[in-house]
């Protein structure tokens, strides 16, 4: 075991009946790291954060917090605190008494125990909150709340269950920047868990991606993006058009790919054991593809495309196009360099093969 | 015309529901020995009510038997509600149902057979079985009134607990039993007041030990209406009232 690791499983199994819902999990989570599960809902992620708290246990492989073994630990004897996804205040205490619940556990004398509940609300920006009911708090505060009534017993490791999901969307902005801001501030280890790719994006160091009990990859938030080692990961993390064909051939890492239409188009190979022949997926990004007449920059491909709608939202405006009967969508840039398009316009979109990304079909 | 419909049928529901008690208490301060005429303001029923000590009896045993009933019935009816609502066991659907039909059947057959069971394991009847019988009644009410209680509970309360360091026993405490405390005391409540109350059962399971008050007043108006009734009819009513008021109270200050 890494010493410096604040939280480290391996080979972590959990099965209902026969489907194993964490299935050979094996994570390492460096002190002071803020690291995010993120997975579509079903895929584990709430079950191995369960693990990780001692509310359930696993059926395989083992779990060390800071070096010591967690699996026979009961969550109330675990350093690990958990925000839940509906915070789950207690109704009948003020802010106070819920923050001061777990020193109390712990028989913190009440003088320590009230000035370590004021400098705790001071520190996620409620001060003088003690004497409120949680009811009478707006979703924001409800959230700070929780997070102090964690905080406030300095975990080795914060556990945190989607805790942004009941929040509107502005707030929830708000809140994205200001918990990576605490976690610093505090220097917790924070494991959070989420589906929504952006809360992932912005606040983690390290992002593990989960499907079907399993990690598909490991890697900070940009490597991710850049450099999606699954075609899942290239789909589910940020906007991505995948266009199926055929190999036609592969040198240095890169292959041209005949997409269905007959066009030949070229990516980077992003999976081992292609020949030609073989039916292959290519994923480019919406903001790598660009409109482009007969010539094209130099080392670059582009396929025809015929505009089906553009919709309009700021910086955030795309096309919605087709080749040969599979969607395919690019930012519309609000510069003045795009074209005029009109629905039916035939165009033309380039990208730079080495930001495309191919894999074999069916691994998904 | 529209208007004075509803307000004149509300005032004869009113009417209906009010008049017979207020009658009650007012002539509970008649000197007249008989029920229709007034003779003039009188605590002598009162009095006389006080000096018959086989009534005062029978009230500390209704009082009494209506304590402890609700008390053992609260204590296993929160554990069957949290039973039946945190654990899923064979039969979960049957013992749920069954409590239904112990509420719903008739009081009669209820009676019949608690009576049926007690001749035959040789209980005497007396307190005991008037406890068993009263506490077997209201069982339903408090799981029921319990229950609805825990349906609104956030599940992840007691985790949270746990996770912040409390045993099972501390998270009860100091979580659970807050959170379910109102439905505890209307639990309660309610089975004090149907125990005080009833009559039917009582008449099949108590034996001459123990006498208890609705018996006592029962047999009193077979043979006549003693205006007695009337003094001892309005303490209930201001008993009942001082107990409703301070239930409002306590569950007012636990929702603050």
């Amino acid at each position: 075991m890494a010493t410096e690791s604040d939280l480290s499983c391996n080979g972590l199994i959990r099965r209902f009946g026969k489907t194993a819902a964490v299935d050979h999990i094996s994570l390492d989570v460096p002190a002071g790291t803020f690291f995010s599960i993120l997975g579509p809902s079903g895929c584990g992620k709430t079950t191995l954060l369960r693990l990780l708290a001692g509310f359930d246990k696993p059926d395989e492989g083992d779990i060390f917090i800071r070096g010591q073994r967690m699996n026979d630990v009961p969550p109330n004897k675990r350093p690990v605190n958990m925000v839940f996804q509906h915070l789950a205040l207690f109704p009948t205490m003020t802010v106070g008494d819920n923050i001061g619940y777990g020193l109390k556990r712990r028989k913190v004398p009440a003088a320590e125990r009230r000035k370590r509940i004021a400098r705790v609300l001071e520190q996620v920006g409620l001060p003088g909150l003690e004497q409120r009911n949680p009811q009478e708090l707006s979703g924001g505060q409800r959230q700070r709340v929780a997070l102090a009534r964690c905080l406030v017993l300095e975990p080795t490791l914060l556990l945190l269950d989607e805790p942004l999901g009941a929040l509107d969307l502005k707030l929830r902005e708000q809140m994205k920047v200001e918990l990576k801001h605490l976690q610093k501030q505090f220097g917790t280890t924070f494991v959070y868990i989420t589906h929504d790719q952006s809360e992932a994006m912005v606040m983690s160091d390290q992002v593990a991606v989960m499907k079907n009990g399993r990690f598909e990859q490991v890697a900070p938030p940009e490597e991710l993006y850049r450099e999606p080692a699954t075609p899942f990961v290239a789909g589910f993390v940020g906007d991505n058009n995948r266009l199926s064909g055929e190999v036609v051939t592969l040198a240095d890492n890169m292959a041209d790919i005949r997409l269905d239409n007959g066009e030949v188009v070229r990516g980077r190979l992003a999976a081992n054991g292609l020949s030609s022949g073989d039916r292959a997926e290519l994923y480019v990004r919406p903001e790598s593809l660009m409109f482009t007449g007969e010539a094209l920059k130099d080392g670059f491909c582009a396929m025809q495309a015929k505009v089906l709608t553009t919709l309009f939202d700021g910086a955030n405006s795309r096309v919605e196009a087709e080749n040969g009967g599979q969607p395919v969508f690019a930012r519309l840039p609000q510069d003045g360099t795009a074209p005029r398009l009109t629905t039916g316009a035939e165009i033309r979109l380039a990208w730079d093969p080495k930001l495309a990304r191919v894999y074999g079909a069916g691994q998904s | 015309m529209n208007r004075w419909l509803p307000r004149t049928y509300l005032t004869l529901v009113y009417l209906l529901l009010y008049v017979p008690i207020v009658v009650l208490v007012v002539f509970s301060f008649n000197e007249s020995r008989t029920g229709y005429e007034w003779g003039g303001l009188s605590l002598r029923w009162y009095e006389a009510l006080f000096n018959n000590r086989a009534m005062v009896q029978a009230m500390w045993n209704s009082l009494w038997l209506a304590l402890s009933a609700a008390t053992v019935s609260t204590l296993i009816g929160a554990l069957t509600a949290l039973a039946l609502h945190r654990y899923r066991f064979r039969g979960k659907k049957v013992l749920n149902g069954m409590l239904f039909i112990v509420m719903m059947s008739p009081e009669i057959v209820l009676a019949i057979s608690l009576l049926a069971l007690f001749l035959l394991v040789g209980l005497q009847l007396g307190y005991v079985s008037l406890l068993l019988a009263h506490v077997t009644f209201c069982l339903p009410f408090v799981v029921i009134t319990v229950m609805a209680r825990l349906s609104g509970f956030d599940e992840r309360l007691p985790e949270a607990a746990r996770d912040l360091g409390a045993s099972d026993f501390t998270m009860t405490r100091t979580v659970l039993i807050p959170v379910i405390m109102p439905a505890l005391l209307a639990g309660w409540l309610l089975g004090f007041t149907l125990s005080l109350d009833d009559v039917v059962v009582s008449t099949f399971v108590s034996g001459p030990s123990y006498e208890i008050l609705p018996l006592r007043i029962y047999s009193m108006v077979r043979v006549g209406l003693k205006p007695e009734v009337n003094a001892l009819g309005t303490l209930l009513l201001v008993f009942s009232l001082v107990m409703l008021i301070l239930s409002q109270w306590i569950l007012l200050r636990s929702k603050r």
